[in-house]
């Protein structure tokens, strides 16, 4: 039966890379692990510290406020989209959908990525165009194709809520109802929703029956033979990087746009895999609507070539071991976050 | 050659930019999605106009290294654990240089004169 990582504990060998096919072979016939360079230490799953900006730390005003303006349709143009209508806690933190749906029902061109385990990112949007999540959490609120709201309308239109104004001023006193206090709302309500333990998690912490053996098989491949790792990595199974998966339907320039080096013509960023049974349909576009379409692209090296991330190439991979990778991310979703809808504070 | 064919060479030299045997050469290590030297994080780093800076891949997947910076844009693609690519900088100033695949992987390079 394989190991967790941190099953076979020796002494300095903690924060090593370790190949797990390689360790179970050798550990069987030699009794010790043998370092490699694909296998990351339990340590590398822990949970890290969030980054929390100085001016923006969290308290319980600062996350209720955020939480209300989450799930205030008020914030839109139309008084009809709220953050939450896309990035709905009831379908992974995203909208089920392939591409998302904006002001007046346009589908837009990109997936509604789940905002769970966000404030982990270091770069936020496909795209990667804002740095932080406060940065962020303004850009589909002022988007025509998206909530179409401008902040000159919005900012009075907040004011004139008794119960807003309350709030704010609780939250952050005397800073009033700006845009900055806005976003840093928001913002703080986001950083609270990461993702809980999942059965992966009680593995790496040496709970055997946490998950099952074809679970820990594809554990193996994802670090080995299927090379999930060179972009999944860590505790939120990102890294923080941009890559071009040669998916198919898709003329979209990414982060070129933004940053005009060849390899990132057509680049996304590398999303988590956390909770990712409730996150479907996947990629940028919606493109596959379940894993088992996922890891068929990549078990082809990825569809359409031209500009392809040189990390893609094709797997191999029999249908047995298909079945086990997906078994293995299956163990990366924990429980669902328990999540109370917001009263709103009324017009009057 | 003589001792002012010589001199008159490396004036020529200079005034080209061409990097005389004065210029110093850098290894810059990419590890763990860092720009490392000697195990240690580069943030900023000095050198010389003429200089040149190895980026050597240390890790399991593939590196770019770029700049698109006033005194030097360059694009060296993008390389496997194990392969090194160099460049030389020809101009005084400052040069932010990335890793286009993983932007954290950034460090500012202060070209002296």
């Amino acid at each position: 039966m394989m190991k967790a990582p941190n099953a076979g504990k020796v002494p300095g060998t903690q924060h090593r890379r370790l190949t797990l096919l390689t360790a179970i072979g050798l550990l069987g016939a030699f009794g010790w692990l043998v370092p490699h360079e694909t296998l990351a230490a339990p340590a590398d799953y822990q949970r890290p510290e969030l980054r929390i900006p100085k001016d923006s730390t969290l308290t319980p005003e600062r996350i209720a406020l955020g939480k209300a303006l989450f799930f205030d349709p008020r914030l839109s143009g139309s008084n009809w989209i709220s953050c939450a209508t896309c990035h709905n806690p009831a379908l992974g933190w995203s909208d089920g959908l392939p591409t998302a749906i904006g002001h007046n029902m346009q589908v837009l061109g990109r997936a509604t990525p789940t905002i769970l385990n966000t404030a982990y990112n270091k770069k936020q949007f496909w795209d990667g165009r804002s740095p932080t999540l406060e940065h962020q959490a303004l850009g589909p609120i002022e988007a025509a194709g998206e909530m179409n709201q401008t902040l000159a309308e919005l900012i009075p239109e907040l004011k004139a809520i008794p119960g807003y104004e309350l709030m704010f001023e609780r939250a952050y006193p005397q800073e009033g109802i700006t845009d900055k206090t806005i976003a840093k709302a928001i913002a703080a309500f986001e950083r609270t929703i990461v993702s809980t333990e999942a059965p992966f998690d009680r593995w790496v912490s040496g709970d055997e029956s946490a998950i099952s053996d074809a679970a820990k098989r594809g554990f193996a491949l994802f670090e080995g033979k299927a090379n999930c790792a060179a972009c999944h990595q860590k505790f939120n199974f990102v890294d923080d990087g941009f890559h071009n998966i040669g998916l198919p339907s898709t003329d979209d320039p990414g982060r070129y746009v933004l940053v005009k080096v060849d390899v990132l013509q057509g680049a996304f960023k590398t999303p988590t895999l956390r909770d990712i049974t409730r996150t479907a349909p996947y990629m940028h576009n919606g493109v596959y609507a379940t894993l088992a379409e996922v890891i068929d692209h990549y078990d082809v090296g990825g569809v359409n070539k031209s500009n392809l991330d040189p990390n893609m190439k094709p797997l191999r991979l029999t249908a047995s071991e298909k079945k086990d990778l997906t078994e293995f991310l299956k163990a990366l979703t924990g429980a669902p976050l328990e999540i109370t809808v917001p009263n709103l504070p009324s017009a009057f | 050659m003589r001792w002012y064919e010589l001199t008159l060479c490396y004036v020529f030299m200079a005034a080209a930019g061409v990097p005389s045997g004065l210029a110093a050469e850098y290894e810059i290590d990419q590890q763990d999605k860092t720009f490392m030297m000697n195990n240690a994080k580069v943030e900023r780093f000095s050198i010389k106009v003429g200089d040149t800076i190895n980026f050597k891949n240390l890790d399991p997947w593939f590196h770019n290294v770029f700049s698109l910076s006033d005194i030097s844009t360059f694009d060296l693609g993008s390389y496997p654990q194990g392969q090194h690519k160099s460049v030389m900088f020809s101009k005084a100033g400052e040069a932010e240089v990335e890793c286009a695949i993983h932007p954290q992987m950034y460090m500012i390079l202060e070209v002296k004169p």
